[in-house]
């Protein structure tokens, strides 16, 4: 046990975390020459192409320092706020993190969250001012943040470069002396965490889980605390590049499981592993459901689908467990999911792999937050708002709470201003500005979640030129004024496009509302009216002008087989239409009502 | 019955607009001649009825002489079973048509001639391109009447800067000089032409699409006013006047083009001649086809069946639609085409599904809509 050591990696988006993940891995020869390629442990296709860690990552790495073996088991997190929960969980699997700073953009809104978690976790912190290859890099000032922040001494702050592997000879030394080796009874009751989970089509799910205290046992009968459930395990071993079968995994050491498990959902990251016979009395702690942010509506573009999207959507959820949908059905769009996601990313990352790895077709309706609504009968009892058009009357409502946020922004200080006022835009209340250097602002507000869903990342990004990075923590519920904003087309309501929205800015949102509609659905063969509505009262209109001419002057013969071509052409551009009453509406309508000030 | 569709694929000068096959250079025009005769020949066993069509068209088949024309309609009765009066279309321009010509054409088997006027206005005429003037226009109609009595006129609208009034009165002439069949066309500024670049320069102005809707409204007004039917979306014709030849097109019927980038159609496959003036007669001197052809499936056939129909006052039979394709297609048709019903701009009559007046200047991104297609191909 004294020769191990757990450590994550943490830092904000694009700091260079899954790059100096490979250069640890080629440095400790844990990876062959032929196995090597770039940010190798970010396995799914979306994660390589945008560049994003979505799922947590652990593979473990020998390494011999000073006449010892050493075993360095790496964890590596997901780099986006949707998924803080998994990112707590794997730092809560480690005694040490390396604290990634960018050494041309500084410490950013998630370098201090990611921080914080580690630090509640009592993880050892190891700084690495990154990228210092960069011409723009600037080290003196950026290791001062970094000791201002930390408290820590600058020799501490370990310079590195994950792209030419300038220091991380250093990085590996500093992970041995400075992060204490994991401590436990081998001869205690079973308690592991489990981090992460992956699934496999051939072997079903493969628990990922740290050993805090007794061993995990090829054949033992073991328990999962949270869900009751119980398995043998059929299989245990560790996490090399490939894995490795062993007979068991000791204590203070990370491995993987195999127990026949077949749908993610029953493995809960956050939940205990222990024997079934002689239990833990000590679980370990931090375990939450997690539980969605975000819904949405996700429906088949074409009706027939709606069975195969019903089958793709549980094969999905089969290895992607924070992923919660039931049926719904729609007068608009018909039959569908009301589905829950961990926030936008996770949102946009569902849709899009069910488009690829599913080859489904579908339309996703504005998201919206969960929403609390108490009526004038039951002042008392919650009644659960997950869709718009389950609002009660609002002549019944008694009052309706919204999840807030604590939202931190930093950002540089020229800035601040406009940040400020697209905070207040969106509703906010600043509740602190702390300048962590002359020129760069931490700020933070409450904010409604919901405000967030609409159009606030784009936003940000532009008012600040790309200088604020973001983060938020839930902070609970709180009243406040909703309406429910109604779209009519052609003079029909279409739920799928109503949204809850703070009454005061109503107006605004229903007039760019059908603005954003006007310039995304095409002319069709007639007008077609665009009403955004309150209850009975329409509050703002446009319409897209009906076509003037669409025929062929001549169609004789040879022009008969080429127009009917160019029509059949036409026709398969619509494959990403819905028509809701006599309107075709394309796909990304839906969606795009969010980004309304394009 | 079948039709014969032959292409003289040349021309004095080029309009503007024009993106036909055809060729300006006159020096390979007797060899042309022996071509398609050769075609004609080679072909003969293509066609199972008898012939009830032959249409010159181009290109600028009047740019032939009498004798030209004469030995080629000789071939095809050599060649071919035609029945007793057959509807034989000579395409003419008005340049071409002095009293010495229409004399000839008279004398020969030729009885319909189909004269592309497209404006009595100089001023249209000019930015055309065309090589006749607007007194040409007229003189040769006048002309023109005395020796046929089956003439058919085109016309164009939707010229950039045409006024409402100067649309009228093409209309005007056309009506007072009695012509009993018109083609009339929106102008359509096809890519590669040397419109699109004088648009695209800013030389010209572009075509407006809302004038062009009035101009088609007022156009349908006053052709039933007067007594034409509105037989297909862009052909107007007085009782028993309708051309047999394109009338086929529309109802699927066989036909045979030949010539370079003639189309034929034999109601399982459609096939076309290399549109090469050159490589063409070089072909045919070796007794060969230059020909493609595609065998249309019978979503190909639904499809083309959907897209004519529509532009005819014969519409789409949706009896026709499920005793050739199946019930399948039938409900899938009734079922796309409920929305454009409700917005009134198709209709259903008995068996036929119809567009309205609304609905026929609209009926491509309709029919488009009506379409069966494998998403998957
Ligand atoms: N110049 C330079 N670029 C780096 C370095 N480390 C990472 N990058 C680049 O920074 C971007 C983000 O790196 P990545 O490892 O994906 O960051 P992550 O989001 O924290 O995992 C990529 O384009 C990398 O190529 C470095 O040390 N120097
Ligand atoms: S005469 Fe006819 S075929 Fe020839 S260029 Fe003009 S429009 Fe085209
Ligand atoms: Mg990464």
């Amino acid at each position: 046990m004294k020769n191990i050591r757990n450590f994550c990696i943490i830092a904000h988006i694009d700091h260079g975390k899954s790059t100096l993940a490979d250069r640890l891995l080629d440095f400790t020869g844990s990876v062959t020459e032929r196995e090597k390629q770039e940010q190798l442990l970010d396995s799914m296709d979306l994660e390589r192409e945008r560049g994003i860690t979505i799922k947590s990552h652990a593979i473990q790495m020998d390494y011999e320092y000073e006449g010892e073996q050493y075993i360095l088991n790496l964890i590596d997190t997901p780099g986006h706020v949707d998924f803080s929960y998994e990112v707590s969980r794997s730092i809560a699997a480690c005694e040490g993190a390396l604290l990634i700073v960018d050494a041309a953009q500084s410490i950013q809104a998630q370098t201090i969250s990611n921080l914080y978690l580690a630090l509640e976790n009592d993880l050892e912190i190891i700084p690495v001012l990154n990228k210092v290859d960069l011409p723009s890099a600037n080290p003196e000032e950026v290791t001062d943040d970094i000791v201002d922040l930390l408290g820590c001494d600058p020799s501490e702050v370990i310079h590195a470069s994950g792209k030419t592997g300038f220091g991380v000879e250093n990085i590996l030394q500093a992970i041995i002396e400075r992060v204490p080796a994991p401590e436990g009874d081998p001869d205690a009751p079973l308690q592991a965490l489990i981090f992460d989970s992956v699934y496999n089509t051939f072997r079903g799910v493969e628990t990922y889980f740290r050993v805090f205290n007794g061993e995990i046992k090829k054949g033992q009968k073991i328990k999962f605390v949270a869900t009751g459930k119980e398995y043998f395990a059929d299989e245990v071993g560790t996490l090399k590049l490939n894995q490795v079968v062993k007979s068991s995994v000791k204590t203070g050491d990370v491995g993987y499981l195999i127990t026949g498990i077949k749908t993610a959902k029953e493995v809960k990251v956050g939940d205990t592993i222990t024997d079934f016979a002689n239990p833990t009395t000590n679980i370990v702690e931090g375990f939450e459901d997690v539980k969605p942010m975000v819904f949405a509506g996700i429906y088949p573009v074409d009706t027939e689908d709606y069975e195969e999207l019903r089958n793709s959507m549980e094969k999905l959820q089969l290895n992607d467990a924070s992923l919660v949908f039931q049926p719904e059905s729609s007068a608009a769009l018909g039959f569908g999911f009301r589905c829950g996601f961990l926030g936008m990313l996770h949102m946009e990352i569902i849709q899009e792999r069910l488009e690829r790895e599913f080859d489904m077709t579908v339309i996703t309706t504005v998201p919206n937050v969960s929403y609390h609504a108490y009526t004038n009968k039951n002042p008392d009892d919650a009644f659960i708002v997950n869709n718009p058009s389950d609002l009660p009357d609002p002549s019944t409502v008694n009052r309706v709470e919204e999840p807030y946020i604590k939202a931190t922004i930093i950002t540089k200080s020229d800035f601040v201003g406009n940040v400020m006022s697209l905070c207040i835009e969106k509703r906010g209340m600043i509740t602190n500005q702390t300048y962590l250097t002359t020129e760069r602002v931490e700020l933070t507000f409450d904010m409604p979640l919901a405000e967030i869903v609409f159009d606030f990342y784009d936003r940000l990004k532009t008012v600040s030129k790309g200088y604020a990075s973001f983060d938020y923590s839930p902070i609970g519920m709180r009243v406040s004024k909703l309406v429910r904003l109604d779209v009519l087309l052609n003079g029909q309501p279409v739920d799928a496009l109503s949204a809850l929205i703070h009454a005061d800015n109503a107006h605004t949102i229903g007039k760019k509302m059908c603005e954003k509609l006007k310039e995304l659905i095409p002319r069709q063969q007639f007008d077609i009216p665009i009403q955004a509505a309150i209850g009975a009262k329409i509050i703002s209109r446009e319409t897209v002008k009906a076509l003037r001419k669409d025929v062929t002057a001549k169609c004789y013969g040879g022009d008969i087989s080429r127009k009917r071509k160019l029509l059949e052409k036409q026709k398969k551009g619509k494959k990403r239409m819905r028509q809701v009453g006599n309107v075709e509406i394309p796909q990304q309508a839906f969606m795009a009502v969010l980004k309304l000030n394009d | 019955m079948s039709g014969i569709y032959i292409h003289i694929p040349f021309c004095k000068q080029a309009c503007h607009y024009c993106d036909f096959h055809f060729s300006t250079s006159l020096g390979k025009k007797e060899e042309m001649i022996g071509a398609i005769e050769k075609e004609l020949k080679l072909r003969k066993a293509e066609l199972l009825t008898k012939v009830e069509t032959i249409y010159f068209g181009g290109g600028t088949p009047s740019i032939l002489k009498g004798e030209e024309i004469n030995a080629i309609i000789d071939t095809v009765y050599s060649e071919y079973e035609v029945i007793d009066d057959p509807e034989i279309t000579l395409e003419a321009n008005p340049d071409d048509l002095d009293l010495e010509t229409i004399k000839v054409l008279a004398g020969s088997r030729v009885n319909r001639l189909s004269i592309g006027i497209q404006s009595f206005l100089e001023a249209d005429l000019k930015l055309m391109n065309r090589a006749h003037n607007a007194k040409e226009a007229k003189d040769c109609l006048d002309q023109a009447k005395k020796y046929f009595d089956n003439i058919s006129i085109d016309l164009i609208y939707g010229i950039p800067n045409m006024t409402n009034e100067q649309w009228q009165e093409n209309l005007d002439v056309a009506i007072a000089l009695n012509i009993p069949h018109i083609s009339s066309y929106a102008l359509t500024v096809e890519p590669k032409t040397a419109l699109h670049s004088f648009i695209e320069k800013g030389v010209i102005d572009p075509v407006d699409d809302e004038a062009a809707q009035q101009h088609f409204n007022m156009l349908i007004d006053t052709m039933e006013e007067k007594g034409y039917e509105h037989y297909e979306t862009s052909n107007f014709a007085k009782p028993g006047y309708f051309s047999k030849n394109n009338s086929a097109y529309w109802q699927n019927k066989p036909y045979l083009g030949v010539g370079p980038s003639a189309h034929s159609f034999d109601r399982e496959q459609r096939s076309w001649n290399i549109n090469n003036n050159a490589k063409y007669i070089k072909a045919l001197a070796k007794d060969e086809l230059p020909i493609e052809r595609e065998r249309l499936s019978a979503i190909d056939r639904y499809n083309e069946y959907v897209m004519t129909g529509l532009r005819t006052i014969w519409g789409v039979s949706l009896s026709k639609v499920e005793k050739e394709y199946g019930q399948r297609f039938r409900d899938y048709l009734l079922k796309q085409s409920k929305r454009y019903v409700d917005e009134h701009l198709l209709y259903i009559d008995d068996d036929k599904l119809m567009t309205s007046k609304n609905g026929r200047f609209l009926s491509d991104g309709i029919a488009a809509d009506l379409f069966m297609v494998d998403f998957a191909k």
